[in-house]
């Protein structure tokens, strides 16, 4: 049964290719079915492959397809490593975006590159299995630059507007910035290990020498920073909304951003080897990114930008794990997060697409009467990740917190402070979506007033006085125009083909967490199903059960505190939003602003003088030689002056001295 | 035949190569200096003969039909040659093609 596992790639591949080639042809709705059923085969298959890896000894295979690229030395094999890693990450990337591509049948419908967003869809699907299925290095950098190439497809997908698409470039330039330590990396892991086969060099990594392990590690890092959105590369993600709302599920969800956390749990032996001071820099990066990340999600007004401002503090959960040791929390949270997030997402597109593509939480309100199950979800995933018991959110993240606590102190207050942040704004999305008065509608006018005088979007508010931003932006100011256009709007709960996903990842939103409950080692069965990967390097939690239950009792009091003050705030009203909602908050801290007036000012004059560089030494040396070239034939070019018998006569010239030497090199004797 | 007279050949043949030589370098008109080279190979020609007797070998006489195979074939391509040159332009000498130079 487990060789099957070339199919769980290959099917989403056929069905990139059978779009690519006929899409247009199939048209809309049929290309949106075969592009999920090609993907949703690739779960069963899955599932089958994971019945079988049971019997496998070690639950690991390797199963080498064909030699790629054999250069002496170097040889890189198609081949697929299936191990308790890979084979998780494949069940829920298989099976979450199974459930994305049927959910956009309903959400793409009328769009009129429908069979187009599927063939990228499928190809995003493909690259990120390769990614995680590849059992080396180059394989998954194949799969690591896949996903990036697919992330700019789609998230420029509705390219004719021009914020999109240079949405669609910062990710993939900012991707860039990142992809170099992980090319430098493998150049360095081959020169190390003379392989980047994991299988043959994670074995020899504790033999190797600190020095190189840790700049290994470190080039990894930086790959892994780049893909899954830390400080200082995270800028690229919250801009990513650009793209359709399954689009942004996807890349938050299920692919891409969880590929950096994938890859430094898959290289644990390495990180153990290098320098000491190297998971402490994972686990500030993470802990940092977590906080700064949630600090922003609460002054937002886009309701997707808020859940993307969550996506990266809940990364940084997981690389806080990394940095913590506790490998399997870092997947564990990989995977609730994976569902809720999803769950969430969904949710707030089926929220846009019902408001006629509005996605300014001002707008909405008091919407779950007309969308019951788009809000029963949601609520459900703002539980999960608010870290209420005992939805899944809340196990995972309590299982970071503890390795952080066994790390540091310091790096469990913040992040307990950030998960206070987390149910404090995820609160506040869910009670300006779907509760409250409708801002849209007749009574949009008054009731937008009394949003604003409560200082709601203040942050927003403050930028049009500044008049920096664009004034067309969807979460800018409001506007004339928009609240004539919120007057107009009539809600609906969205079709089957979108609920039903809502509901498959709310259940799972709910229950994820029992997969690796803490209470005894005999319930963490996520934990034992990742020993024969992690086992060797993974932190052991040295933990009473009474300190297991206080920590349990703190998180569950931060999460309740959480949403407890975002009732007070938005619903009560006891305290003005506008002193929480900072416009240096909503601007994300100004580092969009600081690294556009960078690049425009110092920045550039440094780039400037590369680009002299470039043009003096490199361009020179090439000019050189082709001026070189031209003076030299100019020259001889006299040479040939047309006249026959200037010809003859070099000819007979040439015979004589010919003759004259061969007649010195000849005796007569 | 004795040695000496053979010598007399072999001058002969290199007198008419120097005369065709010199007339190819110094004369402007393209049928005289197509005639200059056919005196040239002929001069050849009498030399290739007469060192095959010399030396009793008969490919000295084969090598001659080559030569005048091959001559007859340049003297087709250079009468060619001459007769579009003096259509186009009457009266033109070698110097003139020099404009056809690149």
């Amino acid at each position: 049964m487990v060789e099957l596992v070339w199919l769980i790639p290959a099917l989403p591949l056929a069905g990139f290719l059978v779009l690519l080639l006929f899409g247009k042809r199939i048209g809309e709705p049929l290309a949106g079915w075969f592009g999920t059923a090609m993907v949703g085969l690739s779960f069963v298959v899955a599932l089958v492959v994971f019945a079988g890896l049971w019997n496998q000894p070690e639950h690991t295979y390797e199963l080498s397809l064909f030699s790629w690229i054999p250069a002496g030395n170097f040889s890189v094999d198609i081949g697929f490593l299936l191990d308790p890693l890979s084979m998780t990450m494949i069940l829920f990337i298989t099976g979450i975006a199974a459930l994305i591509h049927l959910y956009s049948i309903g959400y793409m419908h009328g769009d009129s590159r429908f069979p187009r967003f599927f063939t990228y869809l499928n190809l995003f699907v493909f690259s990120m299995l390769m990614l995680v299925m590849g059992d080396n290095l180059v394989l998954t950098f194949l799969g690591w630059e896949g996903v990036g190439a697919c992330s700019y497809f789609l998230i420029a997908f509705w390219f004719e507007k021009d914020a999109n698409a240079s949405a669609g470039k910062k990710a993939f330039i900012t991707n860039r910035v990142g992809d170099w330590g992980f090319m430098v990396a493998i150049f360095l892991t081959f020169f190390t290990f003379g392989s980047v086969k994991y299988s043959d060099f994670l074995g020899l990594s504790s033999g190797v020498a600190q020095t190189t392990a840790t700049f290994i590690a470190v080039l990894l890092f930086i790959g892994a920073i780049g893909k899954s959105a830390q400080i200082p590369l995270f800028i690229w993600l919250p801009d990513a909304m650009a793209g359709p709302t399954p689009v942004s599920a996807l890349i938050h969800a299920a692919t891409m951003v969880t590929a950096g956390v994938y890859l430094l749990v898959r290289v644990n032996p390495i990180l153990a080897a290098s320098a000491d001071w190297l998971p402490w820099l994972i686990a500030i990066v993470g802990c940092a990114t977590a906080f700064l990340a949630a600090t922003i999600a609460i002054a937002q007004t886009d309701i997707k930008k808020v859940l993307a401002y969550s996506t990266v503090s809940q990364l940084g959960y997981m690389f806080l794990a990394v940095g913590s040791g506790g490998y399997s929390a870092a997947i564990f949270h990989m995977i609730t997060h994976a569902f809720f997030k999803a769950c969430l997402f969904l949710g707030a597109g089926s929220v846009i697409h019902g408001m006629h593509d509005q996605q300014d939480m001002r707008y909405m309100g008091a919407l779950r009467k007309i969308m019951p199950i788009t809000a029963f979800t949601f609520m459900i995933g703002w539980l999960a990740i608010s870290g209420v018991i005992p939805f899944s959110g809340f196990w995972s993240k309590d299982d970071v917190l503890s390795y952080a606590l066994q790390k540091n102190f310091l790096l469990y207050l913040f992040g307990l402070i950030a998960a206070l942040m987390t149910a404090f704004y995820m609160s506040r999305e869910v009670i300006l979506v779907f509760f409250g008065k409708a801002r849209w509608g007749e009574s949009a006018e008054a009731e937008l007033a009394n949003l604003q005088s409560h200082g709601v979007g203040a942050g927003a508010t403050q930028l049009s006085a500044g008049g920096t931003d664009d004034p067309h932006d969807a979460d800018g100011p409001l506007l004339v125009d928009d609240i004539e256009h919120a007057k107009s709007v009539h809600p609906h709960e969205s079709v089957w083909m979108m609920t039903i996903p809502l509901l498959v990842l709310a259940f799972f939103a709910t229950i994820a967490g029992f997969i690796n409950l803490p209470f005894t080692d005999t319930t963490e069965f996520l934990n034992r199903w990742l020993e024969p990967v992690i086992g060797q390097y993974q932190t052991h939690l040295h933990e009473s059960t009474l300190q297991l239950i206080v920590e349990l009792t703190v998180s569950t009091i931060v999460a309740l505190t959480g949403i407890g003050l975002a009732y007070a705030v938005y619903v009560k009203r006891r305290f003005p939003a506008r002193k929480i909602e900072l416009p240096f908050l909503y601007h994300g801290w100004y580092i969009d602003h600081g690294v556009t007036l960078f690049m425009g000012g110092p920045g550039r004059k440094l780039f400037e003088l590369v680009a002299l560089f470039d043009k003096v030494v490199i361009d020179g040396a090439v000019n050189g030689v082709g001026k070189l070239t031209r003076g030299g034939a100019l020259r001889l070019r006299g040479v040939q002056n047309g006249y026959v018998r200037w010809y003859a006569l070099m000819i007979g010239l040439g015979a004589v001295l010919v003759i004259a030497f061969v007649l010195t090199q000849v005796s007569f004797s | 035949m004795t040695d000496n007279l053979l010598l007399f050949h072999l001058g002969l043949g290199a007198i008419l190569f120097a005369i065709g030589g010199v007339g190819l370098l110094i004369r402007r008109n393209p049928l005289v200096m197509v005639m200059c080279v056919e005196l040239m190979l002929n001069a050849v020609n009498l030399t290739f003969v007469t060192f095959g007797r010399m030396l009793n070998d008969i490919s000295g006489q084969v090598i001659v039909f080559f030569v005048l195979v091959v001559a007859a074939a340049e003297v087709v391509v250079g009468l060619g040659l001459i007769v579009a040159l003096s259509r186009r332009k009457p009266g033109a000498n070698a110097d003139d093609l020099r404009l056809l130079r690149g």
